[in-house]
């Protein structure tokens, strides 16, 4: 019988190769995907999440664990699939026309990522018209606008007017943030929510998603552990 | 074309020729300036204050850029500076319409001449064009770097600011920067050191063989240098936010040493670019005048290495700082006058013959703060520059970057002059350990991350053989 503490371990340790290997096992030997979800995967990924916010992980470290998550995640995920299960959420990620700054965008993605979000990365240098076509297409969630400039901190307020223009605004929830951004101008260009770290922004996203009709689906079910799942960035459900 | 050379000696003959306001090679330029001939001088950035860059705002901003000029030539006069660089970033909306960023080069230039025939004040422009080519960081997407419309626009860009008279001509380049990224976040070493010594460099050459050839052609611009801003200050960034090991970061800009030499190595006479922290081992190396930027440009960024990084410097930035009205005047014109009063301590202890005793001050303040502190002492760019001579291909130079670097680190913790957490000594552990088990074949290394990260980035915009297979997204 496969030890279902070595999944734990091998998300906290980041080794996606024996997380897939024991996950694999385990499914083999009959394991339910939600247990496996709810009392080894997210406990791993609440440790994870405390181990980064205590400073005891690197971003590295966090993102080797999300990596190992993810390799366990996908194969549970054609079990959970079939009974009916959406993704966490979808969520449109960019940095604003005119501002190349990537890195921190970058980081915001693959935390959520590891949140279990469907992310759809737009690069650096979006136009608005870009993520209005990506919001349409995707039919996010979630709208998430980058800036490292201050003379691209308007293009923000651009973009959220393009969505206006396009009637998407209503679908979709606006997060903001880059060194220059702050709650204040979060609040004067009429965004939902802005975050100050990579890491809060997943949590953030997942609160976001806490009142919207795909979490609320996930709640019919009786799903809730994928929507825990993210949780996980913070360290916190 | 260029034809570019491989430095194998060093410029200097020990630690002691590093010093600020001296470099072994001063380059003349702009407007009577000779730069790393014993006098640091200010290098003023400056940028827009919160504001759309369109058609509509274009008088704007130029009116701006007008004010900005006017100000801070106004201020080096009453600060009887003995010159001064003004350094022109592009937004990138000004790169990609390229008249744009030429309307404003000339504008500078008309600003420095009248500066320097009714005042004297001898001068240059910096200018910069954005690296826009990619499209960067886009999950999916290759960026092209070696042709495509993104390219034509920046080509032309170069084209119209050295016709518009851009004295100095630079870059914050970008290539690799994909691979590099990815390879931070996961703490992979060995992507890593393959975007730096095998990516990266290749793109330099490419790139700057250019750039040299066009302000060779001009013969007024000219080719001054490029920085690993995307790079190591990303990992210092981080790791500053204790998102990165600090030793990573250190190592990091050690090997950057490598990739931001290839422009000299194109033919660029310097001075390099204020954001390139790896300066000094540039200087080290080629003998070029350097800009560096630290404890005058808080008010772009933060560092813990705002004093050392003057102890080497030629000319004396402030790295970027919006045009918003401040007490005394607006924030350019206030950071000129920071930056002319640091200029003239450091130029005052020279003309006593004491600047070796300020310099050690400014490298006793930040050595033993960070591990990117102790690998920018003259001592220890020194020795990396050393290191990297010493090696043939510039896969091997940056692999003995970071060696070189590591073996300062530890000997530094090892003294108990650096004190470094348990999380720290871990990754420095790590570290040792993946250097050691690195390829000695450069081929090994690039086929492993091919199949690896391939999927990031496209083998032939740095000039490599199409053959192996591309890895998928991990």
């Amino acid at each position: 019988m496969t030890d279902l503490k070595q999944l734990n371990k091998a998300i906290v340790d980041g080794d996606a190769k024996k997380a897939a290997e024991v996950t694999k096992a385990a499914l083999a030997e009959g394991a339910k995907p939600l247990d496996l979800i709810q009392n080894h995967m997210i406990p791993a990924m609440d440790e994870v999440g405390k181990l980064f916010e205590e400073e005891e992980y690197f971003v590295p470290e966090l993102l080797l664990s999300g990596r190992a998550m993810r390799a366990a995640f996908e194969l549970i995920k054609p079990l959970m699939v079939a009974q009916g299960v959406q993704p966490t959420g979808r969520v449109v990620i960019g940095t604003v026309q005119g501002d190349l700054h990537d890195i921190g965008k970058n980081l915001v993605a693959a935390m959520l990522e590891g949140a279990g979000f469907e992310v759809t990365d737009l690069g650096a240098d979006v136009k608005p018209e870009a993520f209005v076509e990506a919001v349409k297409a995707k039919n996010a969630n979630i709208v998430a606008f980058s800036a490292m400039l201050t003379v691209t901190m308007p293009k923000m307020a651009t973009t959220i007017e393009a969505l206006k223009a396009a009637g998407l605004r209503d679908r979709v929830k606006v997060m903001v943030g880059g060194a220059p951004i702050s709650q204040a101008y979060c609040e004067e260009i009429g965004a939902d929510a802005y975050s100050d770290s990579a890491s809060a922004a997943a949590a953030l996203a997942r609160d976001i998603m806490v009142g919207t009709t795909v979490t609320a689906q996930y709640q019919e079910k009786g799903e809730k552990a994928l929507a825990g799942i993210a949780a996980t960035a913070k360290g916190t459900k | 074309m260029t034809k570019s050379k491989t430095f194998k000696t060093l410029a200097v003959s020990s630690p002691q020729d590093l010093l600020f306001g001296f470099s072994p090679k001063p380059v003349n330029c702009g407007f009577d300036l000779t730069i790393g001939n014993g006098t640091v001088f200010p290098e003023v950035n400056f940028t827009l204050p919160v504001m759309n860059i369109t058609q509509a705002t274009w008088p704007e901003v130029l009116a701006h850029y007008e004010e900005m000029a006017t100000n801070i030539l106004k201020r080096a006069v009453a600060m009887k500076v003995p010159g001064i660089v003004l350094e022109f970033e592009q937004l990138p909306q000004m790169t990609e319409t390229p008249e744009w960023g030429a309307e404003i080069t000339a504008l500078l230039e008309r600003h420095l001449k009248q500066a320097y025939e009714k005042y004297g004040l001898k001068g240059a422009a910096r200018i910069t064009p954005a690296d826009i080519r990619g499209p960067a960081g886009v999950k999916g997407v290759k960026p092209v770097m070696r042709h495509g419309e993104l390219w034509e626009k920046l080509n032309r860009s170069f084209d119209l600011c050295i016709a518009a008279g851009g004295d100095l001509i630079s870059i914050e380049s970008i290539g690799a920067k994909e691979v590099h990224d990815e390879g931070l976040m996961y703490g992979d070493t060995r992507a890593i050191v393959f975007s730096l010594g095998v990516l990266a460099c290749r793109d330099m050459t490419w790139l700057w063989d250019q750039i040299v050839a066009k302000c060779e052609k001009n013969g007024h611009s000219v080719a001054a240098g490029d920085t690993a801003c995307g790079f190591a200050n990303t990992s210092m960034v981080l790791a500053y936010q204790k998102m990165l090991p600090d030793v990573v970061a250190a190592v990091d800009r050690a090997m950057c040493g490598v990739r931001t030499l290839k422009a000299v190595e194109s033919g660029a006479r310097g001075p390099s670019k204020d954001c390139g922290y790896e300066n000094p081992i540039v200087k080290a190396i080629s003998g070029i005048p350097i800009s560096q930027e630290g404890k005058s440009a808080t008010c772009a960024h933060f560092s813990h290495v705002g004093n050392i990084s003057a102890s080497m410097c030629d000319l004396w930035s402030n790295e970027s700082v919006q045009n918003i009205r401040l007490l005394s005047g607006n924030a350019p014109e206030a950071y000129t006058e920071l930056l002319a009063y640091d200029c003239k301590l450091m130029n005052i202890a020279n003309s006593h013959k004491q600047g070796h005793i300020f310099q050690s001050w400014m490298v006793e303040s930040d050595q033993n703060v960070t591990a990117v502190g102790t690998i920018l002492t003259p001592e220890a760019v020194y020795n990396i520059a050393k290191a990297i001579v010493a090696e043939d291909t510039d896969y091997h130079r940056t692999v003995a970057a970071g060696k070189a670097a590591l073996a300062i680190i530890q000997k530094s913790v090892d003294s108990k002059k650096l004190v470094l957490g348990k999380k720290e000594l871990t990754w420095l552990e790590r570290l040792h350990k993946e250097f050691a088990a690195l390829p000695k074949d450069e081929n090994v290394l690039t086929e492993e991350i091919t199949g690896t990260l391939g999927h990031l980035f496209d083998p032939e915009c740095y000039g490599l053989p199409v053959h192996a297979t591309a890895g998928s997204a991990r």
